[in-house]
This record gives structure tokens, C-alpha cells and sequence, in this order.
């Protein structure tokens, strides 16, 4: 297959998976837009005066950048899994299987369509959260690259998690039970700082933490921890990753017999 | 020639330990309409699994117009197209859609997959249906579908695995027409199917497979040969009472007028008609049993139920 070759193919997936969930945009855009205007309002508007300052910002204002990273990753994880276990599902990813199609650019491909669904829920709770707060830029440079790096890693989580379900209840176990629970625990609502040494020293093993941080860092020039271990941890899981799953595709786990 | 497909020594074990095939070799010629028979479970869908990249084979080489599987599976990959046993498509996708996004992970421009699309679509009578989603289309069309996706990158080598199973007869006829045209047209094409009259009217090789080994393979001409016994429909010109004993003939009385009569190919049915003639039983007509209720059927299709007394 030329390199041009696999660069259409790429676009046809990638295409393919931005047309599924924007088909079907009520049940994947509209959702985590409505449950953040709700946080905003419960969290910031209603409950946050009465919390004041954190870290030298009001309550609304530091919440933001979380929610923000709370929406890519739990819509770049969800678009992936429910795809790629739809596809084992009905069977399509047969239709790549047997074409040409290396194993690398169907895994992007995927991860394209996880990033985007992720990008575009990001855009559109930062859009909302702008009738609560005015937006405050420090680095766009920082915000950007970390968003994009998180959805491309969460993606590739979701793709690892797809290859292994059997079945619907699989694919939803991992957000309700490790996921969810990482991301509120990752410095959304609070700044670890306020947590006693045991629990801070915790919170480090938690790799949400360093995202959730370096994103808040992008906006408002503050972080619990160093921009650069943020980078270097998110970069090594999506190396690591993304080995893995090209591997479970190599080896055709869940997909050839 | 070069092969359309070359298969060596090819084995699969299941994990739990079933073993689906002991070691098949198999050659089917550029060209060919190749039949793949076998009862359920013989192993036919697992070489069918192995060929397209479905199924991990245990050992073994299969190589596709000379590029070997193994070692150059893009060119392998770029020469096959597959209409699998089950429904394998989106079933949310507009149909236009599943064939288009086909032609592009082989390669092919969006702009030209959707051109292709439209063609391979209209071949398959299903352009009307474009925008419809796959999972509101009838059976047969969904059956359509699959051969419109699988040939809309124009692959040299077609794999059929039970493509009519569960289709009415009318839309099994148009899809052996189809199947001809493209195969006089150049296509390889490898069939299986549990209709051995399609197989016969279609293949000119079959290899037959029964569990996991190959026990047949041969022209259709030749195996069609090696069956002994054909079955007679006769008509009679007057009721017969009772069937009296004839010499040398297996023959069944169905009803008044009719009778079976059970001939060995290397009788002469001269045999027959001079045994029923000896005991004053007249004959009006005489048929082949084979296919008699789809002949009818096709007719009634065909001409309308008006023109039945034709028949």
C-alpha cells in the first residue's frame, strides 16, 4: 500500500468516526455540554461564593479548566470504546481486517475519531462556561497541547478497553469504576494542596492529576505540579499505550480467532 | 497461469483443541468459478477465515496471485474481496456510505469510492436504496449490499461464502447471472454453498471438505459423473391401479398417473420405456426431478399467475 494510499484510508476511518458521533450528536455532544452547565451552576454559581478563593481564584473560575478536561476525557475514552466494541459487535471491523489497511493506521484512525468527539465536547463546555466566566488565557500554546494530549491518550485507553469487552457491560465498567473516580479525585473540585502529605503524596499516583493541572495551568498560570512531569507522564502513556494497542491489534485479541 | 490461490499444508487448531483443518492443499486457477463444498463444521469457513485475515492459522502458506500472506500481505489483501456468511456492515450507515468507505480503505480517493460506489451499486440494483441505512434493507438486499462493498475495489479474486442462504429463488437467479458476468469478465471467484445445484450450474471445479481434509477435488463435469443414479418424474396417459412388478426397474407409483423411476446412468432408459410398454403403460411426458417445484416457480415469477395452465 503507497504512503498515499494509507493516508486515504486514514481519512476514510477518521471520517467514518466523526460522522457516527456527529449522526448522532444528542446522545454525544449534548449531554456532557448540559451536565457541565449544570456543574457550573450547582459548583460555581450557587455553592462556589460560599467556598471562596483556591489558589488565589474564585471557586468558578478555578473549577473551569477540570470540567473542561472532565469532558474530553470521558467523551474521547466514550466515543472509542462504545466504536471500536460496536464494530467487534456488528462485525465491521472485519471490513478493515481484510483490506490492506495496516494495523497502525486503523488504530489512528480510531484515536482521530476519539480526539475529535473529545476536541468538540471540549469546545462546547468552554463556549457555556464563558456565560459564567469570562475566559482567562495564560499560555493557548499549553492549553491546547495539553488537551490534545489527552485526548489522544484517553482515546487509545478507550480502543484497549474496547478490544478486551465481550460484551455492553464491559465497556462501561471501566469509566464507572476507574475512570470517573480518577477524574473527580484529580484536582478537579480542589487543589491538592489542601489535602494532608498522606493523601497529597496519593493524588500523585493519580495520572489525571498531572493533566487536570498542567490544562488549569494553560488558563490561569497556577499548578500543583511541574509543568514538565505533566508532559513527560502524559507523552509516556501514550507511548506506552499506544504499543499496547497496536500489539492487541497485531495479535488480533477479540477480533480473529 | 498464475494461481488465484495457492494453499499448502494449511492447519488450524482452536483454542480448547478443535481441529478444523489437518493440513489442506488447494490451487484454484486464475479464472476459475471455483466451488467449495462441505457439510456444516467441514472447515470451509475457517479457510475462508484464514485467506481474508479473520482466523490465525496454526501452519501452513497461502499466498494470493503469487503474494504470499505471510510475507506481503498488502498486495495479498489488495487482490480479494470477500462477501462473508453473516451480515458484517454498519448497520447505522447510509448504504452508499458502507460501500464508499470500503473502496477508501483500499486506497481509493473518496471522490472515486463514491463513483465506484454508484456503480457497484446499480449493479446490484440497490442505487434507489443509497441513503436508506443498511439495517432498514430487506435480506436479499442486504445480501446485495455485501457483494456491491465487496467488489467496488474491483478485486481480482471474489470469495462467496453461502451468498444466496435464506434468498428467494428469483433474487438467487439474478445473483447467479451477476456472478457470471463478472467471472466471464476476469473476476476468480470461489463459492461455497449448501446448494449443490448452484454449485452446479455455476462452478466448473469443486474441491469438496469434510472434516478439516480435503476428500474431493475435481472438474464439476467429473464429479457430476461419479453420481450413479438419476430420478425420473413419468406421467402417465391413463390411471394405473396397482404398479405391476418390472424386471429390472426401481420404480415408485406417486399418485395414479405417476411414477419414479430410479435409473442407473449406465442404463438405458430405452430399458424402462420397454418394461412399461410390455405391461401397456402408456407415458405422456417425462422429467428430471431435480429443480421441478424452482422451474415452476420461476415461471409463475416470470409470467404471472394467469398463464399458470401453460405450465
Amino acid at each position: 500500500m503507497t504512503p498515499h494510499a494509507k493516508l486515504v484510508a486514514l481519512r476514510t476511518i477518521a471520517t467514518k468516526e466523526i460522522l457516527r458521533f456527529s449522526r448522532i450528536w444528542i446522545q454525544t455532544i449534548l449531554p456532557p455540554v448540559i451536565t457541565m452547565a449544570l456543574y457550573f451552576i450547582i459548583f460555581g454559581n450557587l455553592i462556589g461564593p460560599r467556598i471562596g478563593q483556591m489558589d488565589g481564584f474564585d471557586y468558578m473560575e478555578f473549577i473551569i479548566p477540570g470540567l473542561i478536561m472532565m469532558a474530553v476525557i470521558t467523551n474521547s475514552y466514550a466515543n472509542v470504546v462504545s466504536s471500536f466494541y460496536g464494530s467487534k459487535f456488528q462485525r465491521h471491523i472485519e471490513e478493515m481486517i481484510i483490506s490492506p489497511t495496516p494495523n497502525y493506521i486503523i488504530l489512528v484512525g480510531f484515536v482521530l475519531g476519539g480526539v475529535a468527539r473529545g476536541l468538540a465536547v471540549g469546545v462546547a463546555v468552554t463556549l457555556v462556561s464563558m456565560v459564567f466566566h469570562p475566559l482567562n488565557i495564560h499560555s493557548l500554546w499549553i492549553i491546547l497541547s495539553m488537551i490534545l494530549l489527552t485526548a489522544i491518550l484517553f482515546s487509545l485507553a478507550g480502543l484497549i478497553n474496547g478490544v478486551y469487552a465481550k460484551s455492553f457491560d464491559d465497556i462501561s465498567i471501566v469509566p464507572t469504576f476507574v475512570l470517573t473516580p480518577l477524574t473527580y479525585l484529580g484536582g478537579i473540585f480542589y487543589s491538592i494542596s489542601m489535602l494532608p502529605e498522606f493523601w497529597q503524596r496519593m493524588s500523585l499516583v493519580n495520572p489525571i492529576l498531572y493533566m487536570v493541572n498542567a490544562f488549569r495551568y494553560g488558563f490561569l498560570g497556577v499548578s500543583d505540579i511541574h509543568l514538565g512531569t505533566s508532559y513527560a507522564i502524559s507523552i509516556g502513556f501514550i507511548v506506552v499505550l499506544y504499543l499496547f494497542s497496536l500489539y492487541l491489534l497485531r495479535k488480533g485479541h477479540g477480533i480473529r480467532t | 497461469m498464475t494461481a488465484a490461490l495457492k494453499i499448502s499444508g494449511l492447519k488450524k487448531t482452536y483454542k480448547g483443541g478443535q481441529v478444523a483443518l489437518k493440513g489442506i492443499d488447494l490451487e484454484v486457477k486464475q479464472g476459475d468459478f471455483f466451488g467449495l463444498l462441505g457439510p456444516n463444521g467441514a472447515g470451509k469457513t475457517t479457510i475462508i477465515g484464514i485467506i481474508t485475515s479473520l482466523v490465525n492459522k496454526t501452519s501452513g502458506h497461502v499466498s494470493i496471485f503469487d503474494h504470499d500472506l505471510d510475507l506481503d500481505p498488502a498486495s495479498a489483501k489488495a487482490c480479494l474481496g470477500l462477501v462473508p456468511q453473516e451480515f458484517n456492515f454498519n448497520m447505522f450507515e447510509p448504504v452508499v456510505e458502507v460501500v464508499a468507505n470500503q473502496a477508501g480503505y483500499y486506497g481509493i480517493e473518496r471522490k472515486e469510492a463514491f463513483e465506484r460506489a454508484e456503480r457497484s451499486l446499480k449493479q446490484l440494483d440497490l442505487w434507489d436504496k443509497r441513503r436508506v441505512m443498511a439495517r432498514n434493507l430487506s435480506g436479499g438486499m442486504k445480501r446485495r449490499l455485501m457483494i456491491a462493498r465487496a467488489l467496488v475495489h474491483e478485486p481480482k479474486l471474489l470469495i462467496l461464502d453461502e451468498p444466496t442462504a435464506g434468498v428467494d429463488i428469483e433474487i438467487r437467479r439474478s445473483m447467479w447471472q451477476f456472478l457470471r458476468t463478472i467471472n466471464a469478465a476476469g473476476t476468480t471467484i470461489i463459492l461455497t454453498t449448501h446448494y449443490l445445484e448452484e454449485a452446479e450450474s455455476l462452478c466448473r471445479n469443486i474441491a469438496i471438505i469434510n472434516e478439516g481434509e480435503l476428500i474431493e477435488n475435481t472438474t464439476t463435469k467429473q464429479l457430476l459423473n461419479t453420481l450413479h443414479m438419476e430420478t425420473f418424474v413419468l406421467d402417465l396417459e391413463s390411471p394405473l391401479d396397482e404398479l405391476p412388478q418390472l424386471e429390472n426397474q426401481k420404480l415408485v407409483q406417486l399418485d395414479e398417473t405417476t411414477l419414479e423411476a430410479d435409473i442407473c446412468r449406465s442404463d438405458s432408459i430405452n430399458a424402462l420405456f420397454d418394461e412399461l410398454s410390455k405391461h401397456d403403460i402408456r407415458v405422456l411426458s417425462m422429467r428430471n426431478k431435480t429443480n421441478r417445484l424452482e422451474e415452476l416457480f420461476m415461471y409463475l415469477v416470470e409470467n404471472g399467475n394467469g398463464n399458470r395452465a401453460a405450465s
